[in-house]
């Protein structure tokens, strides 16, 4: 028998396999059903797997699972698809499970302060389910009216109000997840600080590598009586770092902290009618939470801050209506990038917040190398920079320069203290920037950590560390100083 | 000098030997107890000592494994910030590393969080003698497995933490703690779960002989509101602080004598604990009620039960003798998992052989 032909019989034993496991409809495997699969938000890297799945309930998956490790087929975790990495880019050979129907929320205990949810539900459909309880789940990225808690807790996600109520690590309290021996775990729990090693703290973040979410208990906390955000004007970009330094140093946490600069402003406001100062260079939104007393005297408070530190203009949203219009021009930074531009790409590094002014500089003469327009917005108290390079993926010359241009961008956060991936994960989008961040030995430690939870090597094989054979040809690349075209496409 | 302590690490991890690392000791007997046969040597982290880097307004320390806690607490104190999870010392010399591995925190945990969710980064010496940085020094970061977090509350059974990045936060502006007497265990439950789910500054509770202390923290504003809807009698500000500083560091008397000490970590909203009706033994609640100290001499497997019907686990916290099985034991699948993170970690099982689970 010749490969393919085994290959391909290999593929429909399994197929039938899982549609006899699951029931119909569950199990695509026609190119047209699985073309909405074939890729996450990071729509530079399309693939069609062997299959899609998408089990009903925690049994199904947990046979999913099985019949692969049986098959030794790999299997790709996908939350909403909304991932900016990569992370649920199928597999060619390998099934991609999708947890869409598995989308209820099983539980909320307004007394214990706890939802109780199944890997596919909507980050906001916690809150506004939790809301007659006058609570909410805290972590908010851009979005959450779309991605799911299972991607959430595979991502680490974050949003613009993690500098006070903590990123996703921080308010999830316990993980229900399938192995690839098909061991169904329970991390973290309902009390506090389980016994043994802190695995819950390891499995978020571990982008589908370690185990398969099928549950999650996260934690609800009251909502506030009260927000206001300043919209602060400043006329110098590195002004405004200043500012949001000083406002920290100061002792203030401020329930959300964003910049934007103007080229970031000037885009999103024919879209987003935000109101913003589209004369500043650079704005600061900045906002307070609390009881109306705390709100008055923190507003006060960073208002005396701002106006010190250089703020040539403060406005002081006077309704919740004008708040949330602050709030939905920033959250609306990636969609107005796709009107202004036919693509862009968004990076996520974070530095040091004092390097700033030097980040920004330098994606200045960046834009002047690559010839491209790279707008930032940037989660300011948290050092999170989002940097969006506008480009024309029918442009192979345009594509080049931007992923080259997002390089850059990457290794200069590593070379200022920083990191290459604050939220968005690493994927397969910065798998080789992983070779520039950690040595040899760290990233065999991580291997140690994926064998220790999966030693089939069946879940999501090929993202987010990079091999030693991978680093050292991206090390040779970068010596030939050639730019690569589609770092992520081959080897996987 | 941590080149001393990596020579000291690859000579054991070459020879079959093993470590047991230690700074002050002031843990000492924290987890499962040092058998008398297990003389082994000490990888004495003091000398690796220092703040590294501390810029107040990037909201981040950087110390060295043997810096003390006590030094590490004065210089963020001297910038209004401290260690939003409060961590016992439970001795002067108590060490940042050790207050890392031992994963303790004090009275703020239920509402600030625990040491894990103030770690940003690590540099960790394995158990081959490499000597590796995890996470970084920035509030966000996502690139690998958060190995960092891992670190804290294992006792260093993966490595030689040799130094941490820790986020910091500012000290709230406003404090005041009330006190409130008569209140049977129930009641002090169902307002501290009532009053939890409020937007309230809370930041400490105590309950025990009847007496509930809360502590509120925060803008003056919010501290104030919250005083006038809870009600309660204001404590004098110096023994507020020394009231939190013996609960913290377990000089209060409920801690004093050699009665077994479990810790028995429930959710918040569980019933007051007992078995066949009958309370466990003193009791000592904090953590809005997810924590309870209880002095028992209860057989250990009684407890567990007790802590296990309640949603929750039990781990023999203090106790004279030296038997082990101080933590809940694992789940089969779940034990699986640490002993291979072990073996990836520390193959040849150089560090603090036995000190999590007899065995890892
Ligand atoms: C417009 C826009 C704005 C965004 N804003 C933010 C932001 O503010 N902050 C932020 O942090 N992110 C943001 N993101 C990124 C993205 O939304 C998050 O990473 C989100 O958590 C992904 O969730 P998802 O359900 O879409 O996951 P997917 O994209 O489907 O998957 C993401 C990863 O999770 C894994 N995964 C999914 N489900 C499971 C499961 N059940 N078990 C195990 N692994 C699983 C996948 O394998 C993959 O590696 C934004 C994205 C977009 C498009």
């Amino acid at each position: 028998m010749d490969m393919p032909a085994r290959a391909a019989t290999g593929r429909e034993a399994l197929v039938s396999r899982l549609k006899a496991l699951l029931p119909v409809g569950s199990v695509l495997d026609t190119e047209e059903a699985q073309r909405p699969y074939e890729c996450d938000g990071l729509t530079l890297f399309r693939q069609l797997p062997l299959a899609t799945v998408l089990p009903s309930t925690e049994a199904e998956l947990v046979a999913t699972i099985q019949a692969c490790r049986e098959a030794g087929v790999p299997v790709v975790p996908r939350g909403a698809g909304t991932g900016l990495s990569g992370g649920a880019t199928p597999h060619p050979e390998g099934v991609l499970l999708s947890t869409a129907k598995m989308s209820r929320i099983l539980d909320i205990d307004p007394v214990a302060r706890t939802a109780r949810v199944q890997p596919g539900v909507r980050n906001l459909a916690i809150s506004e389910a939790a809301a007659r309880h006058g609570l909410y789940y805290a972590p908010d990225p851009s979005s959450q009216i779309a991605c799911s808690i299972g991607g959430n807790v595979a991502e680490n996600s974050g949003g613009v109000h993690c500098l006070k109520y903590g990123l996703t690590v921080h308010n999830v309290l316990r993980v229900r997840a399938v192995t690839s021996d098909g061991d169904v775990l329970e991390f973290g729990g309902g009390a506090l600080d389980s016994p043994g090693l802190d695995l819950l703290a390891v499995l978020v973040g571990s982008e589908g590598m370690l185990a398969v979410t099928t549950e999650v208990t996260v934690k609800l906390i009251p909502r506030p009586q009260l927000a206001r955000c300043i919209m602060a004007s400043f006329a110098d970009v590195g002004v405004a770092g200043d500012a949001v330094a000083r406002l920290i140093a100061d002792g203030i946490i401020p329930a959300g902290l964003e910049m934007m600069d103007q080229p970031a402003t000037r885009m999103v406001e024919p879209f987003a009618n935000a109101g913003y100062d589209l004369d500043a260079a650079a704005i600061l939104l900045c906002e307070a939470d609390g009881t109306p007393e705390e709100v008055e005297e923190e507003i006060a408070r960073m208002s005396e801050v701002l106006r010190e530190a250089g703020a040539t203009s403060l406005r002081v949203s006077a309704s919740e209506a004008e708040r949330m219009r602050f709030w939905a021009g920033r959250k609306n930074a990636f969609p107005a990038a796709g009107r202004v531009s036919p693509d862009y790409y968004c990076m996520d590094g974070t530095i040091p917040r004092r390097r700033l002014g030097e980040m920004l500089r330098a994606i200045q003469q960046m834009e002047v190398k690559y010839d491209m327009r790279c707008p930032n917005v940037f989660h300011a108290g948290d050092g999170n920079l989002h940097p969006l390079i506008l480009f024309d993926a029918n442009d192979p010359s345009s594509l080049a320069r931007a992923e080259a241009f997002g390089a850059d961008i990457l290794e200069l956060c590593v070379a200022l203290g920083g990191t290459v991936t604050g939220e968005h994960g690493v994927g397969i989008e910065k798998i080789n920037q992983m070779c520039v961040q950690f040595p040899a030995e760290a990233r065999e430690q991580f291997f140690g950590v994926k064998r220790a939870f999966d030693p089939h090597g069946l879940l999501n094989p090929g993202k987010c560390i990079p091999t030693l054979h991978r680093c050292a040809e991206y090390g040779r690349m970068k010596v030939h100083g050639g730019a690569v075209p589609h770092p992520g496409l081959e080897r996987f | 000098m941590v080149d001393d302590l990596i020579a000291q690490v690859q000579a054991a991890a070459g020879t079959g030997g093993r470590l047991r690392i230690r700074g002050s000791g002031s843990k000492d007997w924290y987890g499962e107890p040092w058998q008398a046969s297990d003389a082994l040597p000490v990888l004495d982290t003091r000398a690796h000592a220092g703040i590294v880097d501390y810029d107040p307004s990037e909201l981040v320390v950087t110390a060295r494994c043997g810096t003390p806690l006590a030094e590490l607490e004065a210089t963020l104190a001297a910038s209004g910030q401290m260690l939003a999870c409060e961590p016992p010392r439970f001795g002067p010399g108590a060490t940042v590393g050790g207050c890392v591995s031992a994963g303790l925190s004090g009275p703020r945990r239920a509402s600030a969080g625990s040491v894990r969710d103030f770690v940003l980064g690590a540099r960790l010496v394995n158990g081959r003698g490499q000597h590796m940085a995890f996470g970084g020094q920035v509030i966000k970061n996502v690139a690998g497995y958060d190995v960092s977090r891992l670190l804290a509350g294992s006792l260093g059974i993966l490595g030689l933490i040799t130094e941490v990045s820790l986020k910091v936060v500012p000290v709230p502006v406003a404090e005041a703690t009330l006190r409130f007497d008569g209140l049977e265990q129930a009641t002090a439950l169902e307002r501290l779960n009532r009053w939890a789910g409020q937007p309230l500054p809370l930041s400490a509770s105590a309950w025990a002989d009847g007496t509930l202390h809360v502590r509120l923290s925060g803008a003056e504003a919010a501290v104030r509101a919250a005083r006038s809807a809870l009600g309660g009698e204001l404590l004098p500000d110096a023994d507020a602080s020394s009231f939190w500083a013996a609960l913290r560091e377990q000089s209060a008397p409920f801690f004093a004598g050699d009665e077994p000490l479990w810790r028995m970590s429930v959710p918040s909203i569980a019933p007051p604990l007992a078995l066949a009706g009958q309370g466990l033994g003193g009791e000592l609640l904090e953590w809005g009620g997810a924590l309870r100290w209880t002095r028992s001499t209860l057989p250990a497997d009684a407890l567990r039960e007790a802590a296990r019907a309640a949603g929750g686990h039990a781990t023999l916290f203090r106790a004279a003798d030296t038997l082990s099985g101080r933590f809940t034991p694992l789940d089969p699948a779940l034990l699986h998992i640490h002993q291979r993170l072990k073996a990836e970690f520390d193959p040849a099982g150089v560090f603090n052989p036995g000190r999590l689970y007899p065995g890892l």
